[in-house]
C-alpha cells in the first residue's frame, strides 16, 4: 500500500495525456467528435493542405486524393488500433500464461514440448506467415488477431514458465501441497497471484509491439481489409504523394509514433513500479 | 560439449519438422491449391490434369511425405509467376541482396549500440545516459515502414543526399539499412547497458579498482568482456527480426531482396515461391540461433549444465 502514493507522485502525465488524446478518446467517441464522415469523398476538396499550411478550418489536417478528411479518418482508425491491441493482447496473454503455468508446474516432457512450440513460433517469420495466410484466405480482422496472438503468446509463456519453476519450489507451495491442495488450486491461489504483476507489465510492454505489428500489416495491405481506415493503410495511401502532399502519410504516421511512444513510456514506468526485476529487450 | 550440441541439433530438427508441417498445411488450409494456381475460368480438364500432376488426388500424408522429400533437397516446385524457374532458384537469386542489406544493418547496430550501451552504463544518470535512453525509446517506438518513409522524405527527396529507392551500391543501402537497424540499436543498447551495470557491480571489478588497475582497463578488459556475453545471445533474436524487417524495408525502398520477393509472390499468388521464402527464413533463423547457443556454451561452460 505504501507504493501507491509513490507511483501516483511519479505518474507519467504526458504519455497518459497523449494516449487519451490520440488513441482512447477518438476510439471511443469518433462518431461524435470527428468533423466529417471518414468515408465521404469531397471531390471538390481533393488534396487540401492542413490548416496553417494553406488549408482551412474545415479540414484541419487536410484531405487525401479523394477529398476525404484526414483527421476524421485517423480518429476512426484509432478504434481499430485499440480494439486489436486489447483483444489480441488479452487472448495472447491468456494462452501464454496458461501454457507457461502448465510447462513450469508439470516440468518434464510437457515442459519440453511447450517450450519447443514457443521456439517454433519465434522461428517462423510472423509477417510472412500473415502474408501467406492473407494470400489463401484474404485479409480479415480475425487474421490480424490470430497473427497477434501467434506473435506474443511465446513471450508470456517463457516468462510465466520461468517464474513458475522458481515459485513451485518455495515453502508456501510445498506447505499447500502437504495440506492437500490440488494442483489447480495451487496454481490459482499460490502461483498465479505471484506472477500477475509480471503479466500486467509484459502486457503493457507488448501493446506497442502489437500496434506496430497491426500498422505494419495494414501498411502491407494484409491487415484489416479496406475500406476501414486503419492507420497503416492511411500511411500507405499517401506514400507515393509524400513529396507533393506530405500530410496524407504524415499525420497517421505521427499518430502511430505518438501512441507507441506513450505506451512504451507508460510500460517502463509500470515496470519500475510493479516488477523492477523484469528485464525486457 | 558434444552432447550439448547434439541436444540442440535435435531441437532444431524438431522445430524444422513442425515448420514443414505448417508450411505444407498452409497451402491446404482454405481449399485446394488448385484455386490459387489456375485462373478462375479454368476448364474441368485443366483442373483434373493439374490435380493429378501435383498428386493432390493422393492422401494427405503421402502428399506431405512427397513435400518433405522434395523440401529436403530444396525443391518447392516451379515458380508460377517467374516462369521457367524453380521457386528455390528465384529465392536464391534474391538472397544476396537481402544478406547485403541485413549485414550492413547488423554492422550499424553493433557499431552504434555497443559503445552507446557501455558508455551510458559507465556514466549512469548523466545527460549522455538520458540521451541514450531517449534514443532507445524512440527506436522501440518507430515502426520501420514509417521511419523508412521519413528518412526517404528528408534525406533522399528534400536534401538529395541519397537515391530515393532501388538497387545499387552503398549510397542506395544506407537509408534502408538505418531503417532496419534502428530498432536493433534500441534493443542492443538497453541490453548492453544493463549487462554492463550488473558486471560493474561485481566483486572482481571492485577488486580490480582497489588494486589500482587503471579505469580504462577495468572497463574494457574486466567488465566489458564479461558483459559482452549478453549482447551475443541477442544475435539469435536479431537474425529473426532482421528477416521480418527486410519484408517491410525492402517494400518501402523497392530493394529487390527476398522480402520484396515474398510480397510480390503473394500478390501474384505464386505459392511455391512463398513456401520457399518461409522455409529459407525459418532455416536461416534456426541455424543462427543454433550457432549462438553453441557459441554461448563455448564461452560460458556453465550453460551446458543448466
Amino acid at each position: 500500500m505504501t507504493k501507491t502514493p509513490k507511483f501516483l507522485g511519479r505518474l507519467p502525465i504526458l504519455p497518459i495525456a497523449v494516449l487519451m488524446i490520440v488513441l482512447v478518446i477518438p476510439a471511443l467517441f469518433a462518431d461524435f467528435i470527428a468533423p466529417h464522415d471518414p468515408f465521404k469523398a469531397y471531390l471538390r476538396n481533393r488534396l487540401q493542405p492542413p490548416l496553417f499550411f494553406g488549408g482551412t478550418t474545415e479540414f484541419i489536417l487536410g484531405t487525401d486524393r479523394l477529398g476525404r478528411d484526414i483527421l476524421s479518418r485517423i480518429m476512426h482508425g484509432a478504434r481499430y488500433a485499440l480494439v486489436i491491441s486489447l483483444v489480441g493482447i488479452i487472448l495472447g496473454a491468456i494462452v501464454g500464461t496458461v501454457l507457461g503455468l502448465i510447462a513450469g508446474y508439470m516440468r518434464g516432457v510437457v515442459d519440453a514440448l511447450i517450450m519447443r512450440v514457443v521456439d517454433i513460433t519465434f522461428a517462423l517469420p510472423s509477417i510472412l506467415l500473415a502474408l501467406a495466410l492473407a494470400a489463401v484466405s484474404g485479409p480479415s480482422f480475425q487474421l490480424v488477431i490470430l497473427v497477434v496472438i501467434f506473435v506474443i503468446w511465446g513471450f508470456f509463456a517463457r516468462q510465466v514458465r520461468a517464474e513458475t519453476l522458481i515459485l513451485r519450489e518455495r515453502d508456501f507451495v510445498a506447505r499447500a501441497r502437504v495440506a492437500g491442495a490440488s494442483d489447480i488450486r495451487i496454481l490459482r491461489k499460490y502461483i498465479l497471484p505471484n506472477i500477475i504483476n509480471t503479466i500486467v507489465v509484459l502486457a503493457t510492454l507488448q501493446i506497442g509491439v502489437v500496434i506496430v505489428l497491426e500498422a505494419t500489416l495494414s501498411f502491407l495491405g494484409i491487415g484489416i481489409p479496406r475500406p476501414i481506415p486503419a492507420w497503416g493503410l492511411l500511411v500507405a495511401d499517401g506514400r507515393q504523394l509524400i513529396v507533393s502532399s506530405w500530410w496524407i502519410s504524415f499525420f497517421p504516421g505521427t499518430a502511430i509514433l505518438l501512441t507507441v511512444l506513450s505506451v512504451n513510456m507508460l510500460g517502463d514506468s509500470l515496470r519500475d513500479w510493479l516488477d523492477p526485476k523484469l528485464r525486457q529487450v | 560439449m558434444l552432447r550439448f550440441i547434439f541436444t540442440r541439433l535435435t531441437h532444431m530438427l524438431i522445430a524444422l519438422f513442425v515448420i514443414t508441417v505448417i508450411v505444407f498445411s498452409l497451402s491446404h488450409l482454405t481449399g485446394s491449391p488448385i484455386d490459387a494456381l489456375l485462373p478462375d475460368d479454368a476448364t474441368q480438364q485443366q483442373i483434373d490434369s493439374l490435380t493429378e500432376h501435383l498428386g493432390l488426388d493422393r492422401p494427405y500424408y503421402v502428399q506431405y511425405l512427397t513435400f518433405l522429400q522434395n523440401a529436403a533437397v530444396g525443391d518447392f516446385g516451379d515458380s508460377t509467376k517467374w516462369k521457367g524457374n524453380t521457386a528455390a532458384a528465384v529465392v536464391l537469386e534474391r538472397l544476396p541482396a537481402t544478406l547485403k542489406l541485413g549485414g550492413l544493418a547488423v554492422l550499424i547496430s553493433v557499431v552504434v549500440a555497443i559503445p552507446l550501451g557501455v558508455l551510458s552504463a559507465i556514466w549512469r544518470g548523466s545527460i549522455f545516459d538520458r540521451m541514450a535512453g531517449i534514443i532507445a525509446l524512440l527506436g522501440q517506438s518507430f515502426p520501420a515502414f514509417w521511419l523508412g518513409i521519413i528518412l526517404m522524405w528528408i534525406f533522399a527527396v528534400t536534401l538529395g543526399w541519397f537515391p530515393t529507392s532501388g538497387y545499387g551500391g552503398l549510397s542506395y543501402m544506407i537509408l534502408p539499412a538505418i531503417a532496419m537497424a534502428w530498432f536493433q540499436i534500441a534493443a542492443l543498447t538497453r541490453l548492453t547497458r544493463s549487462a554492463m551495470l550488473e558486471v560493474l557491480d561485481t566483486e572482481y571489478v571492485k577488486l580490480a579498482r582497489v588494486k589500482g588497475v587503471n579505469e580504462r582497463a577495468v572497463i574494457w578488459k574486466h567488465a566489458f568482456r564479461n558483459a559482452a556475453i549478453v549482447p551475443v545471445t541477442y544475435f539469435g533474436v536479431l537474425a529473426g527480426s532482421l528477416l521480418t524487417g527486410s519484408v517491410v524495408v525492402e517494400t518501402v525502398f523497392a530493394w529487390p531482396g527476398t522480402g520484396l520477393l515474398a510480397i510480390d509472390a503473394i500478390r501474384g499468388r505464386d505459392f511455391p515461391v512463398v513456401q520457399s521464402v518461409v522455409m529459407f527464413f525459418a532455416v536461416f533463423y534456426l541455424l543462427a540461433n543454433f550457432l549462438v547457443d553453441v557459441l554461448y556454451a563455448v564461452v560460458d561452460p556453465r550453460i551446458r549444465f543448466s
